[in-house]
């Protein structure tokens, strides 16, 4: 077994786990949560998305090991307490999710986004989003809460 | 299977060196962590090259020449000063690959040596001319990109030797390079066809050219017959026929979902001109720059 050290969500956070085990089995697993979720297992769906250092990645391809001294962010450090994210409370708004299996990974990425275009056009979105796949949706209500979000944010 | 994150080059050699089985190196591993997942591979050990000093950077050298560490990021490339300017076309095809989660994550070395005939990132660093760094426990060697290549997923590298760094050659005044590629989608598919196009312009005259295909053979392709076609021309309409044909020619592509035998090879061409015209009218801007 390994022992990896890491913040998560800013915390410091210690585990052991298997050389072959990926952070998403980690955080899903040994971590307890359960926000990033298994969708293809190969990189293409998005649903296990995280923030890396500040990077969105799967972490159905990342191993658990490599999260040593590394800063991770998941779905469930975007709300503060009871306070959603404006994402998060944007997508509620315009409702953006339907069976939510998406979602997690689809408000990590778009937080990503945002944080490095405050004013995304559509095509922007549309081309960021591109590797979270969602089944229900459409899209075009989670484009919209994504753009509506980025208004308010810029607003504060 | 193990694991280890060496902090040294030496270190990372000397363990691939003294381990028995199967042993991977281990980048971005949008690739390694799919094939490890699918049981397509048990490797003994994945050796993590990401601690290892350079493996993250990208330098220039006074004279202009690049070097990109293995497990630098896709992300990355189009931010780094001038890189885009020198090599365009470098940058368009790694920038093709996958979505933001695999940009953060996937390099060129790694699209390298996955070696899918379907990549994105070869054909460009072949007409580029690019060079491989390779570190062994018997020393250095650079390659060429296109002397690695074997067969899908297949490189001559050996037992224990990592890629370290892909190399560039400085740019002259008038040079320029593109990447195209066929797909049936704007966005997250691979490669039905691909071409990249390297070539020096003067006084509107292609001066040297290299033409390399994606996608149409086992292994991405150099085809000396394109490049000698347009060099000397103007790239008018005769060039570009001949260009198109000669990478017809070059053509011998599978028949799968993706696309046929007949589909591949004529949209190989259609790439190849449309490439051409893109790299020309950049070396035109860098010309006169």
């Amino acid at each position: 077994m390994i022992h990896v050290k890491m913040k998560v969500n800013g915390d410091p956070t210690e585990f052991l786990c298997d050389p072959r085990e990926t952070m998403l089995d980690a955080l899903r697993d040994r971590l307890n949560l359960t926000g990033a979720k298994e969708g293809c297992g190969t990189g293409d769906c998005g649903a296990c998305s995280i923030l890396l250092d500040g990077n969105v990645v799967c972490s159905c391809l990342v191993l658990a090991a490599e999260g040593q001294d590394r800063e991770i962010e998941t779905v469930e450090g975007m709300a503060a307490g009871e306070d959603l994210h404006p994402l998060q409370r944007k997508f509620l708004e315009h409702a953006a999710l339907q069976c939510g299996v998406c979602t997690p990974g689809i408000l990590v990425a778009a937080k990503a986004l945002l944080e490095r275009v405050p004013d995304p056009t559509e095509s922007e979105i549309r081309y960021w989003l591109a590797g979270n796949l969602c089944r229900c949706t459409g899209y075009d209500k989670i484009v919209h809460a994504v753009a509506d979000a980025a208004i308010e944010m810029r607003s504060t | 299977m193990e694991y280890a994150a060496p902090a040294t080059l030496d270190n990372a050699l000397a363990l691939a060196h003294e381990t028995d089985g199967q042993v991977r190196f281990l980048a971005g591993g949008t690739d390694v962590l799919v094939q490890l997942r699918s049981g397509l591979f048990e490797p003994d050990l994945v050796i993590d090259i990401k601690q290892i000093p350079g493996m993250l950077d990208v330098t220039r050298s006074p004279e202009g020449a690049w070097t990109i560490g293995a497990a630098v990021p896709g992300r990355i490339l189009g931010t780094i000063e001038g890189l885009r300017d020198d090599w365009p076309g470098i940058v368009e095809a790694m920038e093709l690959i996958g979505s933001t989660q695999i940009q953060s994550r996937a390099s060129l070395v790694g699209n390298l040596c996955n070696a899918s005939p379907a990549a994105d990132g070869i054909p460009a660093m072949v007409a580029a001319g690019a060079t491989v760094s390779i570190a062994g426990v018997d020393g250095l060697r650079t390659a060429e990109v296109a002397d690695i290549l074997m067969a899908p997923g297949q490189t001559n590298l050996k037992k224990g030797e990592i890629v370290t760094s892909i190399d560039l050659p400085a740019r002259v005044a008038g040079s320029a390079d593109a990447y195209l590629r066929f797909i049936p989608r704007t966005e997250m598919d691979i490669a039905v066809a691909g071409c990249a196009v390297n070539l020096t312009v003067k006084d509107s005259q292609v001066c040297t050219a290299r033409v390399s295909l994606g996608a149409v053979a086992p292994t991405v392709l150099l085809v000396p017959d394109a490049a000698t076609a347009i060099c000397g021309t103007c790239l008018d309409e005769t060039a570009l026929n001949d260009l198109a044909a000669a990478c017809r020619a070059a053509c011998r592509p599978i028949d799968d979902k993706r696309g046929t035998v007949a589909f591949r090879t004529d949209i190989a061409g259609v790439l190849a001109r449309r490439a051409a015209i893109l790299a020309y009218r950049r070396a035109q801007e860098r010309e006169s720059a």
